[in-house]
C-alpha cells in the first residue's frame, strides 16, 4: 500500500506593530505581567475597540506580496468562548470576510524544483493573554500583556505532501514576512506559531480524516511532529483502526502527539459580526499605495543575484533566503567587487561560524567591510585563499582588519620570484630521489614538491608562481 | 427653583439669582427627602457634586461660564464615572468603580455640569418597567404604584419628580422614549452614532444610543450640544459635523409633512391614548403641518427581530462578567467552571439571564441562519420601510406607547407582554433613526407621549418640531404632586 500525506498549515504571525490590534497598549516582549494591559485589554465595561491602522496595512502588504485577492470590505467577527486569559469572553477575528483571500507561495523543494502552494486566506485577529500555572500554588495567574496583540492567521491549502515540504513552506513564509518587515518572525518568542492539519490517504483515494497538531513552534519540531503524526495515522489505519478528527498536542520531549480534545465535542464559537467595529473598507488606491512600498521580494532578489552577480541558482537561493544575509552579501560585494568569492565566504565560511556560534548575521563580529577587505587581499594576491582562512579567524577573534592582521602576523604572500626560486632550488637539491622519479615520468610527485615548498615558506609562497617555477626547474 | 429646567436655571445662574452650590445643595436635600418613595437614584454623589458646584461658581466668577456651567444633572448608572460606582443596575457591578469617565460624562464635566448622582435602571438596560434592577423597582411620581417605564426609569422618575432638572439616559429599544411617555417628559434618542458609546456599558452595541430625559425640547437641545460629536474612541460614532441644536428651535412649521403610520394606530392602542395623539396631530395642523397616512409594512416584525439581535449581541457583551478581573465573584469557587457558573448565576438577575440564553441560542450552530441572519434581513426591510416613508414625508408621528404607565408587578411574569411594550419604538433603533417623545396630554391623570421620528441626523429638526409643539401646548409643564 502506498500512502500519501496531505498537510495544510495554519500559521499565526505576530504583526510587528507598536501597539495592540484594538488598543494603544504596547506589545513589547518581556514586560512585567499586566503592565501592558489598559482598560480595553482588561475588558472593563463600556470600553470599545479601535482598529490599529498599521496592522491593517501590514496584512494588506502580505496579501499583495503573495498576489492574493484583497478584501475591499473585510469584517471582524466575535468568536465566543470562556477562558480566563480571554478577557472579553470573545476573540475578535475575521470569519467570512477576511482581509486577504486566495493567493500562493512558490516554495523551493529539496531537489531544487519549485512548487506553488496555495494560500486559502489570511485574516487579522487578536491574541489571547497567558495563563500561568506555575508559581501560584495550585491557582492560576493571568497575564494580559499579550491579550490583543495583532496576529495574521495564514491558512494554506491542503497541498503540502510531506513534512519536508511543510518546512520548506514555513521557511519561505518566514523569509517573506521578514522581507516585508511585518513581523519579527522569532519562533522562540512565539512571533510565528504553526498548527498542522495532517491526514493520510491511499494514493488516488479521497481525503482522509485529519488531525490538527498544535504546539509545533520550531522548524525542527514541525518536521518531527508531522512525521510522527503521519506514522501514527498509517499504523492506526493499517491495523484496521480509524483516525479521529481531533486536536493533538505535540510533545517535543517524548516526540509524540497526544489527543487534546475531540472536535466532536468542541466549542460552538457562535461567531457573529462584531457590532463595535464597522466593516473595514479599503479601495484600490490604498492597495496600490501599499504595493508601491513593497521591497524586492525573495524570488525577485534571487533572480537578480543570478543575473547581476552570475551566481548559480543554488548560491542565489542560499543568499536570498534571509534578507539580512542578502544585504550582508551585497555589502561585501560593494567593497570587493568579487561576487563569486563573496558568495563563498558569506554562505560557507561566515555561515559555518554563525551556525556554530548560534548568532544571527546581523550580530556577526565580522562586518561586511572587513570581509570585503579580506577578499580584496585575496584578489590582489597579497594572500592566498588558504592564508585568508587564518586571517578570517583572527578577524572573528576581533583582531582588526585584513591589512593589519596580515602585517602583524607577517602573512603576506611571497611573490618575489627570486626568493621562490631559491626555495625551489633548495627543495630540489634536498630530494634527488623524487626528482628522479618525476623525470622518469612519475608526475604525481609534483605535488610532493609543492607541499615541501609551501612548508618551507610557511604557506606564504604564491602558489601559482611556485607551480610555474617548479615546473621550469624540474623540466631542465 | 425645582420647577426650572436647564434653560431657566442657566438664565438664573447667569443673572446671579442663586449659585450653583445653592441649587446643588437644594437638590441634594430634596433627593434625600423625596427619593425614599421613588428609588430613582442608586448613588448620590454628594461630596463630588458640591465640589463641582463650587468649581462651577468659581468659573462663573471668572466670567468663563458656559450655558451649562453649574447646572446639576443626573447620569443613568450605565455611564461610567471615574471614582464613583457604576452598577448598571446589576449585582454583578455592585462593587465596580471605573477608573475612567464615559465620553458623555467627560463632555458634561468639561462643560462645568454638576453630577448629582447615578440613576436607577433596569439591569443592564434590559427591561421596560425598571423592575429588573438589583436595587429594586423605581416608582412613577405620577402614581407610586405604577412603573416609570424602562430601562431609563430612574432618570425619568427623578426628572419628573424634580429630583434633578434633567438626566442622561440610553435607548436600545425605547428605553428613553417610553419612560419619557410614562413620566410626562421629553425624551430624545439621537441617531445611532451621533453620541459616543465609549464608557457607556454595552447592552446591544448596534442599537444602544445615549440621549436625554428633560422637561422640554429646549433642554434636550442644550444637552445634545454637549453630548453630540465624533469620538475617535468609538469606531461606530459617526464623523459628521454637529449642529447648534438650539439654533433652529424657533423655526415655524409651515409646510411640514407628517407621516402617520397606520400600523401605529391599529389594534392594541388604547382608545384614550389614541385620542390624545390625534389631538396633538391636529395641533400640528394648526401650526401649518399637513398629515399623510403612510405604511410601515414590516413594523409588526420589529419586536421579533429585536429580540433576536439585541440578546445575541448582549450574550457576547456580557461574557466579560466572569468573576476573574472585577465585579461580582462567587464565594470559594471550586474550579474554573464553578467560578463561571456561580458568579454568573448569582451576579445576574432573571431577565438578564433569560436574554443571555435567548442570544446564545440564536447564535448557536444550526440556529444562526434561522434566527440571527433572518433577523438581520428583517432589520434591512424595516430600514427600507422608513426610507420609503421618508421619500414622502418629513417626519413620522404616532404614540410612543400603546397605553399609559402600568402597575408595578403586573407584567413581571409575562416577558412577551413586557417585550411588546416597545412595539412603536423598537423599529426606530433597528433603523438607527433619531426619535423623540413629547408629552401630549393626560389620560386619567397619567401622561401620554407622542413619538416623532426623523431621518438620520435630523435632531435639530426634531427638536424644532418638538419645541414648536411645546410653545403651542402646555402638556410638558404638567407635573405630578410630590
Amino acid at each position: 500500500m502506498e500512502w500519501e500525506t496531505v498537510i495544510g498549515l495554519e500559521v499565526h504571525v505576530q504583526l510587528a506593530t507598536k501597539s495592540k490590534l484594538f488598543s494603544g497598549s504596547s506589545i513589547e516582549f518581556g514586560a512585567e505581567p499586566n503592565t501592558q494591559a489598559n482598560v480595553f485589554d482588561l475588558a472593563l465595561p463600556g470600553t470599545l475597540p479601535v482598529l490599529n491602522k498599521k496592522a491593517l496595512e501590514m496584512a494588506v502588504k502580505f496579501g499583495v506580496a503573495i498576489d492574493a485577492e484583497i478584501g475591499l470590505k473585510s469584517v471582524f467577527d466575535r468568536k465566543n468562548y470562556f477562558y480566563p486569559d480571554l478577557p472579553k469572553g470573545y476573540q475578535t477575528s475575521q470569519l467570512d470576510f477576511p482581509i486577504v483571500g486566495k493567493g500562493s507561495l512558490d516554495v523551493t523543494l529539496e531537489d531544487g524544483s519549485i512548487k506553488t502552494i496555495g494560500i486559502t486566506r489570511a485574516h487579522m485577529e487578536e491574541d489571547a493573554g497567558k495563563s500561568l500555572h506555575e508559581d501560584f500554588h495550585g491557582e492560576t495567574g493571568i497575564d494580559l500583556n499579550r491579550a490583543g496583540t495583532p496576529l495574521l492567521e495564514i491558512v494554506s491549502e491542503p497541498e503540502i505532501r510531506s513534512a519536508t515540504e511543510a518546512v520548506a513552506f514555513l521557511k519561505k513564509l518566514h523569509s517573506l514576512i521578514l522581507y516585508l518587515g511585518i513581523s519579527d518572525g522569532d519562533m522562540s518568542k512565539g512571533n510565528m506559531r504553526c498548527d498542522a492539519n495532517v491526514s493520510v490517504r491511499l494514493k488516488g483515494e479521497e481525503l482522509g480524516t485529519r488531525a490538527e497538531v498544535k504546539n509545533i513552534n520550531s522548524f525542527k519540531f514541525v518536521e518531527k511532529a508531522i512525521n510522527i503524526e503521519v506514522a501514527r495515522q498509517i499504523e492506526l489505519l493499517e491495523d484496521g483502526g480509524r483516525v479521529v478528527q481531533e486536536t493533538r498536542l505535540y510533545d517535543s520531549e517524548k516526540n509524540e502527539t497526544r489527543s487534546m480534545r475531540s472536535k466532536e465535542v468542541a466549542n460552538d464559537y457562535r461567531y457573529f459580526p462584531e457590532p463595535d467595529l464597522l466593516p473595514v473598507l479599503i479601495d484600490e488606491a490604498y492597495i496600490e499605495e501599499i504595493r508601491a512600498t513593497l521591497p524586492e521580494l525573495p524570488d525577485t532578489k534571487r533572480q537578480r543575484f543570478m543575473n547581476e552577480y552570475k551566481l548559480s541558482e543554488y548560491d542565489a537561493l542560499v543568499l536570498t533566503n534571509d534578507l539580512a544575509t542578502a544585504n550582508y552579501f551585497e555589502a561585501v560585494v560593494l567593497v570587493c567587487g568579487n561576487a563569486k568569492l563573496s558568495a563563498n565566504w558569506v554562505s560557507v565560511d561566515l555561515q559555518a561560524y554563525l551556525n556554530e556560534a548560534e548568532i544571527p548575521i546581523s550580530e556577526s563580529p565580522v562586518r561586511p567591510e572587513l570581509l570585503g577587505g579580506l577578499i580584496n587581499k585575496i584578489t590582489d594576491n597579497t594572500i592566498s585563499s588558504k592564508i585568508a582562512k587564518t586571517v578570517f579567524e583572527a578577524m572573528l577573534a576581533g583582531e582588526g582588519n585584513a591589512e593589519n592582521i596580515i602585517k602583524t602576523k607577517g602573512l603576506k604572500q611571497v611573490t618575489d620570484s627570486g626568493a621562490i626560486e631559491t626555495m625551489v632550488a633548495t627543495v630540489i637539491a634536498n630530494n634527488p630521489e623524487q626528482v628522479e622519479q618525476y623525470q622518469s615520468g612519475k608526475e604525481k610527485v609534483f605535488g610532493f614538491f609543492v607541499g615541501q615548498i609551501m612548508k618551507e615558506s610557511k604557506g606564504k609562497a604564491n602558489p601559482a608562481q611556485v607551480n610555474q617555477i617548479l615546473k621550469d626547474k624540474l623540466s631542465k | 427653583m425645582f420647577k426650572s429646567g436647564i434653560a431657566e436655571l442657566s438664565r438664573s445662574l447667569a443673572a446671579g439669582e442663586f449659585s450653583s452650590e445653592e441649587i446643588t445643595s437644594a437638590y441634594l436635600a430634596r433627593i434625600k427627602e423625596k427619593d425614599k418613595a421613588l428609588n430613582s437614584y442608586i448613588t448620590l454623589c454628594e461630596e463630588q457634586a458640591l465640589a463641582q458646584a463650587k468649581a462651577a461658581d468659581a468659573t462663573r466668577a471668572k466670567g468663563e461660564a458656559s450655558l451649562l456651567t453649574g447646572i446639576p444633572l443626573a447620569h443613568k448608572d450605565i455611564f461610567c464615572t471615574a471614582g464613583i460606582k457604576t452598577s448598571c443596575g446589576s449585582r454583578m457591578l455592585d462593587n465596580f468603580i471605573a477608573p475612567y469617565n464615559a465620553t458623555v460624562v467627560e463632555n458634561f464635566n468639561q462643560a462645568g455640569v454638576v453630577t448629582l448622582g447615578k440613576t436607577n435602571m433596569d439591569e443592564f438596560a434590559m427591561g421596560s418597567s425598571n423592575e429588573t434592577s438589583y436595587y429594586g423597582p423605581v416608582h412613577n411620581p405620577w402614581d407610586k404604584d405604577l412603573v416609570p417605564g424602562g430601562s431609563s426609569g430612574g432618570s425619568a422618575s427623578a426628572v419628573a419628580a424634580h429630583l434633578c432638572p434633567a438626566a442622561t439616559a440610553t435607548d436600545t429599544g425605547g428605553s428613553i422614549r417610553q419612560p419619557a411617555a410614562f413620566c410626562g417628559l421629553t425624551g430624545l434618542k439621537p441617531t445611532y452614532g451621533r453620541v459616543s458609546r465609549w464608557g457607556m456599558i454595552a447592552f446591544a452595541s448596534s442599537l444602544d444610543q445615549a440621549g436625554t430625559l428633560t422637561r422640554s425640547a429646549e433642554d434636550a437641545a442644550l444637552m445634545l450640544n454637549v453630548m453630540a460629536g465624533h469620538d475617535p474612541k468609538d469606531s461606530t460614532s459617526i464623523d459628521i459635523a454637529t449642529e447648534n441644536y438650539t439654533a433652529n428651535l424657533n423655526r415655524p412649521l409651515d409646510g411640514l409633512k407628517i407621516g402617520i403610520p397606520v400600523q401605529h394606530f391599529a389594534e392594541g392602542l388604547n382608545a384614550d391614548v389614541e385620542q390624545k395623539i390625534r389631538n396633538a396631530l391636529s395641533e400640528f395642523e394648526k401650526l401649518g403641518a399637513t398629515l399623510k397616512d403612510i405604511s410601515l409594512p414590516n413594523s409588526h416584525q420589529s419586536v421579533s427581530a429585536y429580540y433576536v439581535i439585541a440578546p445575541a449581541e448582549a450574550s457576547a457583551n456580557l461574557s466579560r462578567y466572569d468573576g476573574v478581573r472585577y465585579g461580582y465573584r462567587c464565594d470559594d469557587p471550586q474550579d474554573l467552571e464553578d467560578l463561571y457558573k456561580r458568579t454568573r448565576s448569582e451576579g445576574f438577575g432573571t431577565e438578564v439571564k433569560r436574554r443571555i440564553m435567548i442570544g446564545t441560542y440564536a447564535l448557536s450552530a444550526g440556529y444562526y441562519d434561522a434566527y440571527y441572519i433572518k433577523a438581520q434581513k428583517i432589520r434591512r426591510l424595516i430600514k427600507n420601510d422608513f426610507d420609503n416613508a421618508f421619500a414622502e414625508v418629513d417626519v413620522i408621528m404616532g404614540p410612543t406607547s400603546p397605553h399609559t404607565a402600568f402597575k408595578i408587578g403586573s407584567q413581571t411574569n409575562d416577558p412577551v407582554t413586557m417585550y411588546l411594550e416597545d412595539i412603536y419604538t423598537i423599529a426606530v433603533n433597528l433603523a438607527g433613526l433619531p426619535g423623540i417623545s413629547v408629552p401630549a396630554g393626560l389620560v386619567k391623570n397619567l401622561p401620554v407621549g407622542l413619538q416623532i421620528i426623523g431621518k438620520n441626523f435630523t435632531e435639530s429638526h426634531l427638536l424644532n418640531i418638538a419645541h414648536q409643539f411645546q410653545q403651542a401646548t402646555d402638556w410638558h409643564t404638567q407635573t405630578p404632586e410630590i
